[in-house]
């Protein structure tokens, strides 16, 4: 197994907040890391700063090895890393399918070749078997602003898979989903990680969701690291209980 | 869309063509005239709703490439004793690569920021066309343009160029129709929609963006290169700021966004007022009203309008 994130004193700071106070750790290949958090923690800002969105003021991220610090969103996803955003991201004025087409078009060929060649980008065959693993194929020809919230969320994170990524940070992927759809969500994020060997990184609040899908849980607490390991052993840690997860 | 839909769209479509082919047989040289400026303009706010419709990048500039490929085609062709489609070529290289640099600030400011950019600079290049008596003659501009011959055959007649003005719209439509339901079409939808998802999908935003400037800006330099022989004379005066609002109501009205859009845009603007004239001093005052009613009631333009109507169908 090899490393396939590695974060190193990652710290950000806004003014005299900091917010990300010198994070380190690893992802292996195949993982699925749990990230959580009282709200505020940094969790989101982590992410963020891993993902270009923002420049970090202090710290390393590497990539199979690669140093990444502070690349350019596009240019990292297009090196395999994939991300999705605690608030709903989608395009709605696009199809369903075109949405999936997007999330794929770019990972192939030059620029001048998407213009000459084919308007799908030869993605419809792989855009119908996502449509299918996520069961959205009814709704394949809709505007996508026009689905439930719920669909809205699966397609999102269908999107998140489209290119095959080879490591996918999903920052709160169970918010506001019903009970059924989450079951059907963790399923399928289960499956992924099975069949495409995809490593993840999932930043959670539904408790439940994130002991049942991860294999290693990450704690943060005003930016730093509190506490790693497996979900019981998480569950069980009295700095955990005290910072956020409260007695019961 | 539904079948019904396709085959009304459809039919409205033939429609049109039978009438643009056929129109300028029962019309007086003048009529010619506005029908060739609506193919010309039309071109120009092609090239705007690429930008502002399918980018979501707004700009008050298209005049002054419009101005840029007129002048270029105009000196050209009378200073310069060039042939006609050097120039033609000319403008919208010319203006593709201005357009490029014109959106980098885009790249910084959104919205009403990067539309005062755009109006600046809409503004400079007028004061270009006016003030560098050297280069563009200022206000005495540049009479006598050329109309080109294509394949030996004159276009000097009203009638003759009419339909070389038209079959340049339909080359033009059929470039943006390809380019819109290219994956370009599809990612300059998606920096309007949501740059931030588009970029984490490994979207280059920039360099789309910038794509979005130089296409939009390259279409006004042909409706320029259109524009100097059909007038054959022309001084900076159209190019002012007030064309490219003109333009920015075309593809408003007509529905932004909507590949059909500018066409029916193009009607409301060069067209109507023409129509219109019976009413004499009143009709710019009733042409006004009109436009405050239709952008109160629908919004989205005509074409969104029809959308609507016939989703019912």
């Amino acid at each position: 197994m090899s490393t396939v994130l590695e974060v190193r004193d990652l710290r950000k700071s806004f003014g005299g907040i900091v917010a990300v106070d010198g994070v380190s750790f690893d992802v292996e290949e195949k993982e699925i890391l749990g990230i959580i958090g009282p709200n505020g923690s940094g969790k989101s800002t982590l992410f963020n700063c891993i993902l270009g969105q923002l420049q970090p003021s202090a710290g390393d991220v590497r990539l199979d090895g690669r140093a990444v610090t502070g690349m350019r969103p596009c240019d990292l996803n297009r090196l395999g890393v994939s991300r999705t955003f605690q608030l709903l991201q989608i395009f709605p004025h696009l199809t369903v399918r075109a949405n999936l087409i997007l999330a794929g078009q770019e990972h192939q060929g030059s620029m001048l070749s998407r213009l000459v060649g084919r308007p799908d980008a030869g993605l419809s065959a792989a855009a119908e078997r996502m449509l299918g693993f996520f069961r959205l194929e009814h709704l394949a020809d809709e505007e996508a602003g026009g689905l439930s919230y719920g669909q809205q969320k699966l397609l999102d994170v269908a999107m998140a898979f489209m290119a095959g990524p080879r490591l996918a940070l999903l920052d709160e992927p169970a918010g506001g989903v019903n009970p059924t759809m989450l079951a059907n969500l963790r399923e399928r994020l289960k499956a992924i990680n099975a069949k495409q060997g995809s490593t993840f990184v999932v930043i959670e609040h539904n408790m439940e969701f994130v002991m049942a899908l991860c294999d290693r849980i990450l704690v943060l607490a005003e930016g730093r690291v509190i506490a790693q390991g497996t979900p019981a052993e998480v569950r069980a840690d009295p700095k955990v209980i005290e910072a956020y997860l409260g007695r019961s | 869309m539904s079948r019904r839909r396709s085959l009304l769209f459809g039919g409205l479509l033939a429609l049109a063509g039978v009438f643009l082919l056929f129109a300028p047989l029962g019309l007086k040289p003048y009529g010619i005239f506005i029908l060739s400026m609506w193919a010309v303009m039309t071109i120009a706010a092609i090239g705007l709703n690429l930008t502002l419709g399918y980018a979501g990048q707004i700009s008050l500039a298209q005049a002054a490439f419009v101005g840029i490929g007129a002048y270029i085609t105009a000196w050209l062709t009378t200073k310069g004793a060039w042939p006609f489609w050097p120039t033609y070529v000319l403008g919208f290289a010319s203006c593709f690569v201005v357009g490029w640099v014109l959106g980098y600030p885009a790249l910084r400011v959104q919205h009403h920021y990067l539309a005062f950019v755009t109006l600046a600079f809409n503004t400079l290049v007028y004061l270009i066309f006016r003030n560098e008596e050297w280069l563009t003659n200022g206000i005495y501009g540049i009479s006598n343009v050329p109309r080109p011959s294509l394949f030996g055959y004159s276009l000097k007649g009203a009638k003759e160029f009419y339909y070389f003005c038209l079959a340049n719209l339909v080359f033009v439509s059929a470039a943006a129709w390809w380019l819109i339901r290219s994956p370009w079409g599809r990612a300059f939808v998606a920096v309007r929609e949501n740059p931030i998802r588009a970029l984490s999908l490994g979207v280059d935003t920039r360099r789309y963006t910038l794509m979005a400037f130089a296409i939009g800006a390259g279409l006004g330099g042909i409706s320029g290169a259109l524009y100097a022989p059909l007038t054959q004379f022309i001084d900076p005066t159209p190019f002012a700021l007030g064309l490219s609002l003109n333009l920015l109501l075309m593809v408003v009205l007509g529905g932004s966004g909507y590949f059909f859009g500018p066409f029916l845009g193009a009607i409301v603007a060069v067209l109507l007022p023409e129509w219109l004239r019976f009413a004499q001093g009143y009709y710019l005052m009733g042409y006004a009203v009109l436009v405050m009613v239709m952008m109160a009631f629908w919004p989205t333009g005509l074409l969104g309008l029809f959308d609507r109507v016939t989703r019912r169908i």
